[in-house]
This record gives structure tokens, C-alpha cells and sequence, in this order.
């Protein structure tokens, strides 16, 4: 089998860890070269160092239209283009109910969670253009599909980019620009805010909790990625892709109603 | 590179033609040996001798449970075991609206696209169990998530297909049996066309060209585009995903195309 990514530039945000860097090593192992874009600047270019000649490392703070024009042109002169936009970049974390958040914190999760997916729309686009079409992929979250309380900006800022990817696969459809989103379920993640041991102790819940029984892994969010990056998935733009070990579809709250003869197989 | 699904056994119905003929060959290619049932005897036996070795034919009505039995036991038979399932068989056509369409119509639909389905489940999963998990996937459509007019039954089927996936994806999640659909948009394939013999070239190119209208992404789907998703959701690449619907549209359905003619944007 051939590299799905062979040829391809991929710019990702977010890329110094979690999905974003588990994303970065897996488009690299499948050809692509690769911008790691991070605030990050100690794992960040430790991260693009590990991949190789294959991957550059460019500090960006996604919330500043200077910084994301910047890492896209560290694309454009490394390798004189951009085929795929990975707007991964985002932060979460404990917010209190609604009335206990702060306007500061509600306005950093915007910023960063929905005008940041905007800025690397609204300055990658003409890369992709240039390069004749190409693949905008964003992470989102079943935050967007269903409440999480204590998290309501989050929720809101998932919610947002789902719809922003919606318009915006409608807008960009004709020029072969393809922009699709992510919807993690609970990954083993840090998000910036969570410790080892949280994500471990996080890994055990979902083992008996999810009903997949394992807790999601950076890679599975890299793979779905990969799926949307290549040309496998050149009939898809506006959607979801939900990876979330059947966390959403299914409502377990019936089985414990019900009873146990209704429970898996 | 080795193959995304080396030495996995997939049962594939509605693989004489079309999406189903495209995930055969495609899953062939990856590392897979098929079993491929097509209700048409030529349809299945030219599929699979053009795939070869890995390949073996089988004739059956996905409605039929006896049908659906003997097809699995046809795999495990020529190839020991099943580890991916594809529901792919399904039929349309013009219904005209619910009042004016005969009940057989609505039967016939219900029966090969919904009750096919769970029969594929009903009788695949055992298989799976035994292999140790596996991924069943299934042919729903746009019609199940959008109305399309005068395909009434046609929409209930495939909105059935989407219950059935998320339902039976909880039953079997904790087995390791992943349950997973994809919604075709407007693919270039025989869906309508029982006649025998290879089909009408021109009758293809017609649909594509009109399929193609309503795809923002301006083309036609292929058989290709499905294979595609379903090698990815066959494959353990997705091994974390269930009981959920990918839709493979060219945006048709994430995009609302009327607010273009609303407001005379024009972004092509």
C-alpha cells in the first residue's frame, strides 16, 4: 500500500501534543511533511526534532491572525505549499456552572476554540487554493451534540465550529476545498489542564464505563484525521465524524431502568 | 506496506455491482479474502472471478434467513471464519407518493433494505463473536437523515438502518463487535436497474451527470467514495468508533444549497 499522504504539506495546530502530535507523527510515517504549530515552545520542537526532516516547528498562538498567517508561510517557504489544515488547537477544562465562570475564562475558550478554527480557515484557505484544492479538518467534540454540564463554553465553542464548518464546506465546496470536523469522545488526553494521573485514572473509568470498554487514545482521533486528510475521503465536506466509542449513540440510562436483560451481548 | 485488512474474512452482500463490488475489490486489494452475494448469480460470480483467489461468489436474497445463514456459512467454510461484515445490499426506485404507492412496493424495500439489515446482524453476529469481535457495516443513505419525496419507503428503510446501527452497536460494544453505517449521497451505480448482463454505459453517465448537481463538491459519487469508508470503518484504524453514520455526500446534506437561490451568492 502506498502512502495515503504522499506529497502533501499538512499545517496542524495544536501539534506539540495530544491529538495534535499524534496526528503530526502519523501524517509524517504516511509521506506528508508536516508544520507543527504550538504555543508550546519546549515539546514543540522536541516533537518536530523526534520526526525528522519531515516536520518544522513554528511557535503560534492561534488567536493572533499575525501567528497563523506566520505558520502557514513557514509552510509555503519550507515546501512551497499547503495541502491539508488541521485546526486541532484548543483548550478545555473545569468551568463551574454558567454563573460561576468568569468572563475572562469563557472569553479565552472562545478565542482560542472557535476564533482560532476561524483565523486558520480565513488564511489557509488561499494556501489550498493555490495548491488546487485540499483538506480542512477541525477538532471538535461531542460537546457540540450533547450537554456536558460545567463545561457550557466549551460546549458552545464546539457547537460553534461545527456550524462554521458547515457554512464553510458550502462556501469552498466548488473549489475542491474539503472541510470537515472531528468529534472526540473522551480521549486520554491532557488538554493543557489534566495531569498523568488524571488520564490515567480517566483511562480506568472508561474501561468499564464506555461502552466501547477502553478509553479513546490520541491515536484514534489521528487516524480519523488521516481518513479526512487523504484523498480515501474525497467525497466528504460539511460533516462530523464522531469517535467517540459509542459514547453519544447509545443511552445507557436505558439499561439501568430497564434492567439487565436488556444489557450487551 | 502490509494490507489495512491482512488476513481478515469480510462478507459483503450486494457485491455484484456498484458500492458493493467496489468494497469487494478494495478489500481484496487491502489483504482481505470476501465472500461476495449478490441476489444475481452472473452479477456475483463475475465480481468475484475478476477478483480472484481471495474471492468466492454466493447467490442469495438478504431478506430470506435461511439465505443469510447459509451465505455466512459459505465464508466460514471457503475461509474459516468472519471478521467484517458489509450490509450493503439494497434496492430503490420510483415509489410514487404514500397514497398512490402499492403496499408490495413498500414491502419489498422494507424487507431487502431494513429487514435485510438485521438478518445480516441477527445471523452475522455469532460469527464475529467466535472470531473475537468485528466490524458489521451497513448501506443507509442520505434518505435516512433528509426527506426526499416520492422515496417514502425508501427514507424509512434507510432511517431504520440508522436506529438499528446505534441500537445493536450498544448491545455488542463491550463483545468488540464495532456497528457502524454509511449514507451515500448520489452514487453512480445500477441501484434500480435489475436487468441482466452488464448494464447500461449510457444510463450510468446520465445518472453522474445528474447526481452531480446536487453534490456542492460538483461530481458525482462512486463506488469508490463507499469502499473507501467502508475500508476505514472495516479496518481497525476506526476501532474506537460505533454506532455511528458517515455520511459520504459531497456536502449535499451539510450544506443548505437553497440559501445560494435565496440570496443569489454565487461562491462556484
Amino acid at each position: 500500500m502506498a502512502h495515503r499522504l504522499e506529497g502533501k504539506v499538512a499545517v496542524i495546530t495544536g501539534g506539540a501534543s495530544g491529538l495534535g502530535e499524534a496526528s503530526a507523527r502519523l501524517f509524517a510515517s504516511e509521506g506528508a511533511r508536516v508544520v507543527i504549530a504550538d504555543r508550546n515552545t519546549s515539546r514543540g520542537p522536541q516533537v518536530a526534532a523526534e520526526i525528522g526532516d519531515a516536520a518544522r516547528f513554528v511557535e503560534a498562538d492561534v488567536r493572533s491572525g499575525e501567528d497563523v498567517q506566520g505558520m502557514f508561510a513557514v509552510a509555503d517557504e519550507a515546501w512551497g505549499r499547503v495541502d491539508v489544515i488541521y485546526n486541532n488547537a484548543g483548550v478545555g477544562g473545569p468551568e463551574g456552572r454558567v454563573t460561576e465562570c468568569s468572563e475572562e475564562r469563557y472569553d479565552l475558550i472562545s478565542d482560542i476554540n472557535i476564533r482560532g478554527v476561524w483565523l486558520g480557515m480565513k488564511y489557509g484557505i488561499p494556501h489550498l487554493e493555490r495548491a488546487g484544492g485540499g483538506s480542512i479538518i477541525v477538532t471538535a467534540s461531542i460537546a457540540a451534540i450533547t450537554g456536558v454540564a460545567g463545561v457550557s463554553a466549551y460546549c458552545a465553542s464546539k457547537g460553534a465550529v461545527v456550524a462554521m464548518v458547515q457554512a464553510a464546506a458550502g462556501e469552498w465546496a466548488s473549489k475542491n476545498i474539503r472541510i470537515n470536523c472531528i468529534l472526540p469522545g473522551n480521549i486520554a488526553t491532557g488538554q493543557g489542564t489534566r495531569s498523568e494521573e488524571q488520564i490515567d485514572q480517566s483511562r480506568e473509568f472508561m474501561a468499564s464505563y464506555n461502552p466501547i470498554r477502553r478509553s479513546g487514545e490520541a491515536i484514534d482521533i489521528a487516524n480519523a484525521a488521516l481518513f479526512l486528510a487523504s484523498d480515501a475521503s474525497s467525497l466528504i465536506t460539511g460533516q462530523k465524524l464522531v469517535v467517540d466509542g459509542g459514547w453519544t449513540s447509545l443511552d445507557d440510562r436505558y439499561v439501568q431502568v430497564m434492567g439487565p436483560q436488556y444489557s450487551q451481548g | 506496506m502490509a494490507g489495512l485488512l491482512d488476513g481478515k474474512v469480510a462478507v459483503i452482500t450486494g457485491a455484484g455491482s456498484g458500492m458493493g463490488r467496489a468494497t469487494a475489490e478494495l478489500f481484496a486489494e487491502e489483504g482481505a479474502r470476501v465472500l461476495v452475494m449478490d441476489r444475481w448469480a452472473e452479477r456475483a460470480e463475475d465480481a468475484s472471478a475478476s477478483i480472484g483467489e481471495a474471492a468466492v461468489a454466493f447467490t442469495g436474497d438478504v431478506s430470506k434467513g435461511e439465505d443469510v445463514q447459509a451465505m455466512y456459512q459459505a465464508a466460514v467454510d471457503a475461509f474459516g471464519r468472519v471478521n467484517v461484515i458489509y450490509n450493503n445490499a439494497g434496492i430503490g426506485g420510483r415509489e410514487d407518493n404514500v397514497r398512490d404507492c402499492p403496499e408490495e412496493v413498500f414491502d419489498e424495500i422494507l424487507a431487502i433494505n431494513l429487514r435485510g439489515v438485521w438478518l445480516g446482524m441477527k445471523y452475522g453476529i455469532p460469527h464475529l463473536e467466535r472470531a473475537g469481535g468485528g466490524s458489521i457495516i451497513s448501506t443507509a443513505s442520505v434518505a435516512g437523515i433528509s426527506g426526499l419525496s416520492g422515496i417514502t419507503a425508501y427514507c424509512a428503510s434507510k432511517g431504520g438502518v440508522i436506529s438499528l446501527t446505534r441500537t445493536v452497536a450498544g448491545e455488542f460494544a463491550s463483545s468488540g463487535i464495532r456497528i457502524n453505517c454509511i449514507c451515500p449521497g448520489a452514487i453512480a451505480t445500477r441501484i434500480g436497474d435489475n436487468s441482466p448482463g452488464p448494464g447500461d454505459p449510457d444510463a450510468l453517465e446520465r445518472r453522474r451527470e445528474r447526481n452531480a448537481r446536487v453534490h456542492p463538491l460538483g461530481r458525482s459519487g462512486e463506488g469508490s467514495d463507499i469502499a473507501q469508508a467502508a475500508l476505514f470503518l472495516a479496518s481497525d484504524e476506526s476501532s474506537f468508533m460505533t454506532g455511528q453514520a458517515i455520511v459520504v455526500d459531497g456536502g449535499w446534506t451539510a450544506v443548505d444549497q437553497r440559501w445560494f437561490d435565496f440570496t443569489g451568492l454565487d461562491f462556484s
